[in-house]
């Protein structure tokens, strides 16, 4: 086994990006991430890679967005506010059908908020932040390790199913160290990339747009963008069962609120309760069925997620229609971050 | 077994370098560990604090509210963490700088420990954080003094690795505190 | 028989959508006939902005990505950071370039990102319907400055080759219009330099073409091409403000 190295959230991100052949990073500053343009000034020089920190959020996606269209894989990172900005651009890869990274290391909000972990942006990231009714692949890491794979996932995703990919994570993912295992990027078949701009050559003209103007042209784009959604659906959703197969009660969340609750969870067995967790990989697609055919059986699931409420709404639409869904939420803020301890008292309450 | 700990100070006093010797230590003995460092608005005002979960099986939550040690190197961390420790938790002590007497506290043990003492006692007084690392490990067993000490390789920085032999002398004389009481 | 007069390779044999009068199309020609004359079409990938120019892929026969408003020199230096080796052009129109993407021409011209800009500089928004733009002169009537525009309100109009000329990263800015057979060969000119720049390797080249938009001005054609002689030249200086290689 390769050695373990202990590794920041944020820097795993990157050397997940790197090992999956990522080469181009465009960025601007804004806390909790900033590590990640940091550590990729550092190291693409290194690669004959290119880093830009650009004069803005908006100029750096779209940045992105030119280095996508030569086929290259690109990417840029931010945190909620700076993600609002970029959401133009990512509305527009999503009708461009380009492939890239988005990192969303989120912060509190709304408005300029707080730095502290929050889970404010799901609705943002996976009900299509921008114009325009389209959705991105969404991955929620919840440790150090998938911080890495995810990352590496997440260009091979982008680029089977041509679309941005986000990360969604926050100051907790983001910023504490854990062992990580460095491995090669998995083998995958990927798509020939025909769309690509290099100059036509001696071959046909390509051009890469969002604008559908003749008659009936646009529907048709958006009912052949609407097939992709499904097929995502059907074949990439992704989740973490721990002990639910016996379970009286599930609790579920996404990235760090999962990972505060897993401990909750281990608590509340070592107390002899049944109960288990269930956490989505992927929010974009949401894990459906994982959730129905647990609920088929257990009739209780606690939502905890550092918001008021909003992967709430997806486990609602998921489970039996006889399972009871309750919801526990801290907006976050200074101080706001709940404990295993909270969780517990809340699964107690419901169990 | 399962080991989660507050460590805080103020800034200068080494937690987070402490925080990740004891990460690095349980790599060292294959054991699954997470370092959170506070972050933002705690770091403010010039104070440091981090966590450490040591687990020979899940991590689980990086975020522990009431943790079962707490090694708090300042009066601030002390008064703002050892309400936190959980029952029957142990908060080791900076009683260089640290007054316990007005703790109200009776279910916790306190190891009182003159880390600045100590450490000025070694010639460096920079040593306070390796001084409590060392008396943690041998109060707890969390990780071994041996993996602390090949950690230290781990976690300096290739140039100041000809200290390495000082700051294992100040883990091991934060032991020695223990192995005394 | 020699062939004195021939549609550039660059460009398709289509007809534009452009309104009778309006110079793009006229623009268009002298870009393609500067890629032709570079050998360029095969290895270039234009980059289209929001605008009536937005269908630039529809009249040249290149590569083309069409960006969000504004955004045509970040994608552009995404592109030509992803492929130094190809030849890479923003077609960008006053709203486009001088508002909404000020700090995108401003900071991918100040990084001297190997790039060439055509500017074209009509004093409004033709697409949207002829609103008020921020290179509108000052007492001309928009649909947005229906009173004229006025300084105290409305502020002033920007002269962005001059603004340009002003940083270190840019190598060539120079100004253009093609409103009479001298300007039109002189643009043509300042075009070819521009290109020349990116092909020689030597920097950040920006060409400013004044245009007319006879349909947005209320004007017919003949009436709009005077004004850009009588009013838009007397405020928009035609020249070379800066050239660093001297080309």
């Amino acid at each position: 086994m390769a050695k373990r190295l202990l590794v920041r959230g944020n820097e795993a991100i990157c050397r997940g990006a790197i090992e999956a052949g990522c080469r181009f990073y465009f960025g601007y500053p804004i806390t909790p991430q900033n590590d990640i343009p940091e550590y990729m000034s550092r190291e693409m020089p290194k690669l004959n890679g290119v880093f830009i920190q650009a004069e803005s959020e908006i100029a750096s996606v779209n940045m992105v967005m030119g280095a996508a269209a030569t086929g290259a894989r690109a990417m840029t990172s931010s945190s909620s506010p700076g993600i609002s900005l970029k959401m133009e651009a990512i509305s527009y890869m999503a009708g461009m059908e380009l492939p890239c990274l988005i990192v969303n290391i989120s912060r509190s909000g709304p408005g300029l908020g707080g730095i502290d972990a929050s889970q404010g942006d799901y609705f943002q990231a996976v009900k299509g932040g921008g114009h325009g009714g389209y959705h991105i692949i969404v991955l929620a890491p919840a440790s150090i390790q998938e911080m890495y794979d995810l990352a590496m996932l997440a260009f091979d995703l982008a680029e089977i199913y041509r679309t941005p990919v986000m990360i969604l994570g926050d100051s907790v993912v983001g910023q504490m160290k854990e062992p990580l295992v460095p491995h090669p990027r998995p083998h995958r078949e990927l798509p020939a990339k025909d769309w690509a701009l290099r100059g036509k050559g001696d071959g046909e003209q390509r051009f890469i747009k969002s604008l559908y103007l003749g008659d009936g042209e646009l529907e048709a784009h958006n009912w052949k963008l609407d097939a992709k959604y499904r097929e995502m659906k059907a074949r990439e959703t992704r989740w973490e069962d721990f002990q639910t197969s016996d379970a009286d009660l599930i609790v579920t969340g996404f990235g760090s609120a999962a990972r505060i609750a897993k401990t909750a969870v281990m608590m509340a067995r070592e107390e002899g309760l049944k109960v288990g967790l269930l956490r989505p990989v992927t929010l974009f697609p949401f894990p459906s069925a994982a959730f129905a055919e647990r609920t088929a059986r257990c009739k209780k699931v606690l939502d905890v997620e550092l918001n008021t409420g909003q992967m709430v709404e997806d486990v609602r639409l998921s489970v039996a229609r006889d399972a009871e869904v309750y919801f526990y939420g801290r907006p976050s803020g200074t101080g706001s971050l709940p404990t295993p301890e909270e969780i517990l008292g809340q699964i107690k309450k419901y169990y | 077994m399962r080991h989660d700990m507050y460590m805080a100070g103020f800034g200068g006093q080494g937690v987070l370098l402490a925080g990740t010797l004891l990460s690095h230590a349980a790599m060292i003995e294959d054991r699954n560990v997470s370092f959170m460092p506070s972050y933002g608005v705690e770091k403010r005002g010039g104070a440091a604090m981090c966590t450490v979960v040591i687990s020979d099986g899940d991590v689980g939550s990086p975020v522990i509210g009431n943790p079962s040690v707490g090694v708090l190197l300042n009066q601030t961390a002390f008064d703002k963490y050892c309400p936190r420790i959980r029952s029957g938790g142990i908060c080791i002590v900076n009683a260089s700088l640290v007054d316990i007497s007005t703790c109200p506290r009776k279910d916790i043990e306190f190891v009182s420990i003159p880390m600045n003492a100590i450490a000025m006692d070694l010639g460096d007084s920079r040593m306070v954080n390796m001084v409590a690392v060392g008396a943690y490990a041998a109060r707890t067993g969390a990780v071994s003094l041996a993996a602390l000490a090949e950690a230290l390789k781990d976690t300096l920085p290739e140039r100041n690795h000809k200290y390495i032999p000082d700051n294992v002398k100040a883990l091991e004389a934060g032991a020695e505190q223990i192995r005394r009481n | 028989m020699q062939q004195v007069f021939k549609r550039p390779t660059s460009l398709k044999d289509v007809q534009t959508h452009f309104c009778p009068g309006c110079h793009h199309g006229t623009i268009h020609r002298l870009v393609a006939e500067a890629l032709d004359e570079f050998g360029l079409q095969k290895e270039t990938i234009g980059i289209a902005s929001i605008g009536c120019s937005v269908f630039l892929y529809y009249y040249f026969d290149i590569d083309v990505i069409e960006t969000p408003h504004g955004r045509a020199p970040a994608v552009a230096t995404g592109v030509k950071r992803a492929r130094p080796d190809r030849f890479v052009f923003t077609y960008q129109g006053d709203g486009d370039l001088a508002a909404i993407g000020t700090a995108e021409i401003i900071h991918a011209a100040n990084r001297g990102e190997h790039i060439s800009v055509i500017f074209v500089n009509n004093t409004t928004y033709g697409m949207t319907g002829g609103q008020m733009a921020p290179t509108t002169l000052l007492g001309q009537k928009t649909s947005t400055s229906p009173y004229g525009r006025k300084p105290q309100v409305e502020g002033y109009p920007i002269r962005m080759a001059e603004l340009l000329s002003g940083l270190d990263g840019v190598a060539f800015s120079a100004r253009a219009a093609v409103n009479s057979p001298k300007n039109l060969m002189d643009a043509k000119k300042q075009i070819r330099k521009a290109f020349r720049y990116q092909v020689e390797g030597k920097g950040f080249s920006f060409v400013e073409v004044l245009a007319a938009c006879p349909t947005n001005w209320g004007m017919n054609p003949i009436e709009a091409n005077e004004r850009v002689g009588r009013e838009m030249c007397e405020f928009f200086k035609l020249g070379t403000f800066k050239n660093t290689a001297e080309l």
